[in-house]
């Protein structure tokens, strides 16, 4: 398998923090991966990283073969290609919805990538419909809902039709519809060249958006393995404080069972 | 409970609602909201153009007469301009005019010894311009949705720096109003009794250190973002829409208008 992402012993440090410490791994292409992990593991940071936003204060990323640096990035050839090629969607919609209208935010990135003007207004309007956000085309952002921001937000990369997708916790704050909604749209990148990197630390839809899960816990990579794997290994989850252990009674017998899936009192 | 908690969060409803109802009265059909967004600046930066230019309050008082037919025409109602607009800027320009009365030099007014014509005159021609200039202008702001004033204002060269802040200034406003209305509704829902003068003045210092510091954090995600979609210093925006023939007419009356105006009343 190639090679889209290769991390070797990086560390990086926001505000005194070691939010990475000697994190190392490798993302074919074509992989559907979440990173699994509790809120302040340096899921985040990675996925900042990977998207050449921030830089290891120690080890090395490559991308395709190619060093992710300040310096590449400095270069305006490798720039453009790789921001057409790798895109991530914030966790926090209000961050990346800073145009007056849904239709310019949408248009936003392929303008800044050069897109004669035409194809950027059909390929727009292409993926207004295929999120279903056509009726939004004229809203203001300030005006819309939570799920509404979020389709928006994921609208203005799919319209780039990336290589690699960096998705920070896409599922946070929606409501059930819309969440599996999102979840049946990476389930169709499944068996596609698209490679999807998903950060979240809700186990109950990673069987459903991943087929390699890592786990992180302070800064490193503490596992990895097939969603099957990950989520029977509760001693796993529970290290890495995904899942708490439950205890309650049943006519006067008590016992404890971690709270990872549904189950029966039989 | 504190006077200025509920004052505070009743000023942060009426600024919403004020921009509602902004939203409300561009997206009625009338003549200024018929115009192409261009021409609307640019005729009605002509007429306050001529309304500062001008020196004769007759003349003046017709391009306020014909600012007034305008929102009648636009359906914007004069009562909105009058609380809006008229009394706030009669009430603003009156304190600063009131000493013109009194100390310029003329001929003294009648049985008011201590007035002046000459002060009279230039308290009126001041009161008016300001009334005219301040009518138009936010004729202009009622009848356009900002996301189409900002690219009338891009389409007329504004550098796109320029119109990317705004734009950003204009979005993110909204987002902080919203959080600091939430951080004072939060602290009406666990206060009992009144806050001395003194708790006041520490509790709107705490809310602006926190929501300046959110602001503070909030821009670097947007620069981020904006990174990552291809930004690299220079913001690239879609071509205008062509204008019609009514437009050009439109523009051609407004300039007509306004050239008049300053040749009658230089």
């Amino acid at each position: 398998m190639t090679i889209a992402f290769r991390a070797s012993g990086v560390n990086f440090d926001y505000q005194g923090v070691h939010a990475l410490r000697g994190l190392s791994l490798e993302v074919g292409q074509g992989e559907r991966i979440a990173l699994l992990g509790a809120n302040g593991c340096g899921k985040s940071t990675l996925l900042r990283i990977l998207d050449g936003l921030c830089f290891p204060s120690r080890g090395t990323i490559e991308f395709c073969g190619q060093a992710l640096t300040r310096d590449s990035l400095d270069r305006e050839d490798f720039a453009l290609q790789f921001r057409r090629r790798v895109a991530l969607v914030f966790q926090n919609p209000d961050a990346q919805l800073f145009n007056p209208t849904v239709f310019d935010e949408v248009a936003y990135g392929p303008l800044q990538l050069r897109w004669p003007h035409l194809d950027v207004v059909r390929r727009v309007d292409e993926t207004l419909a295929f999120m279903g956000i056509v009726a939004l085309k004229e809203r203001p952002p300030y005006r819309l809902s939570g799920g509404e921001k979020k389709k928006v937000a994921l609208a203005s990369v799919i319209v780039l039709d990336p290589e690699v997708l960096l998705l920070d916790e896409p599922t946070a704050t929606l409501d059930p519809r819309s969440q599996s909604q999102l979840v049946d749209l990476i389930q169709n990148w499944r068996g596609t060249t698209k490679t999807v990197v998903t950060a979240t630390h809700q186990i109950d839809i990673v069987e459903d958006i991943a087929d390699r899960v890592i786990v992180m816990d302070a800064g490193a990579v503490i596992a990895t393995g097939t969603p099957q794997e990950i989520l029977s290994n509760t001693e796993l989850l529970q290290k890495a404080n995904l899942v708490r252990m439950h205890r309650h009674s049943h006519d006067g017998v008590s016992h404890s069972h971690p709270h990872v899936t549904r189950h029966s009192h039989k | 409970m504190s006077r200025l908690i509920e004052s505070t969060l009743r000023r942060f409803a009426r600024a919403l609602s004020d921009a509602l109802i902004s939203e409300q009265i561009a997206t009625r059909r009338g003549l200024l909201q018929s115009l192409d967004a261009r021409v609307r600046v640019l005729a009605l930066f002509a007429l306050v153009l001529a309304v500062l230019l001008s020196r004769r309050i007759l003349i003046i008082a017709a391009l306020l007469a014909v600012a007034a037919l305008l929102a009648l025409a636009s359906r914007v109602s004069l009562g909105l301009l009058a609380k809006r607009v008229w009394l706030v800027a009669l009430g603003f320009t009156g304190i600063i005019a009131i000493p013109a009365l009194f100390i310029t030099p003329g001929p003294p007014l009648g049985k008011f010894a201590s007035m002046t014509s000459t002060g009279l005159r230039s308290a009126i021609l001041l009161i008016t311009r300001v009334e005219t200039a301040a009518t138009l202008t936010t004729l202009l702001v009622l009848t356009t949705p900002w996301n189409y004033l900002l690219k009338a204002l891009r389409e007329l060269k504004l550098p796109a720096e320029v119109v990317t802040v705004l734009a950003m200034t204009h979005r993110y406003i909204f987002l902080l109003i919203e959080s600091a209305n939430q951080m004072f509704e939060s602290r009406q829902s666990r206060m009992v009794g009144v806050l001395s003068s003194a708790e006041q003045r520490r509790m709107t210092a705490r809310t602006a250190g926190v929501l300046l510091s959110k602001s503070i954090e909030l821009s670097q995600d947007v620069y981020l973002a904006m990174q990552s979609r291809g930004f690299r210093g220079e913001v690239h925006a879609l071509a205008g829409s062509r204008m019609t023939a009514h437009d050009f007419a439109a523009l051609a009356l407004a300039i007509l208008a306004a050239t008049a105006a300053v040749w009658i009343g230089r």
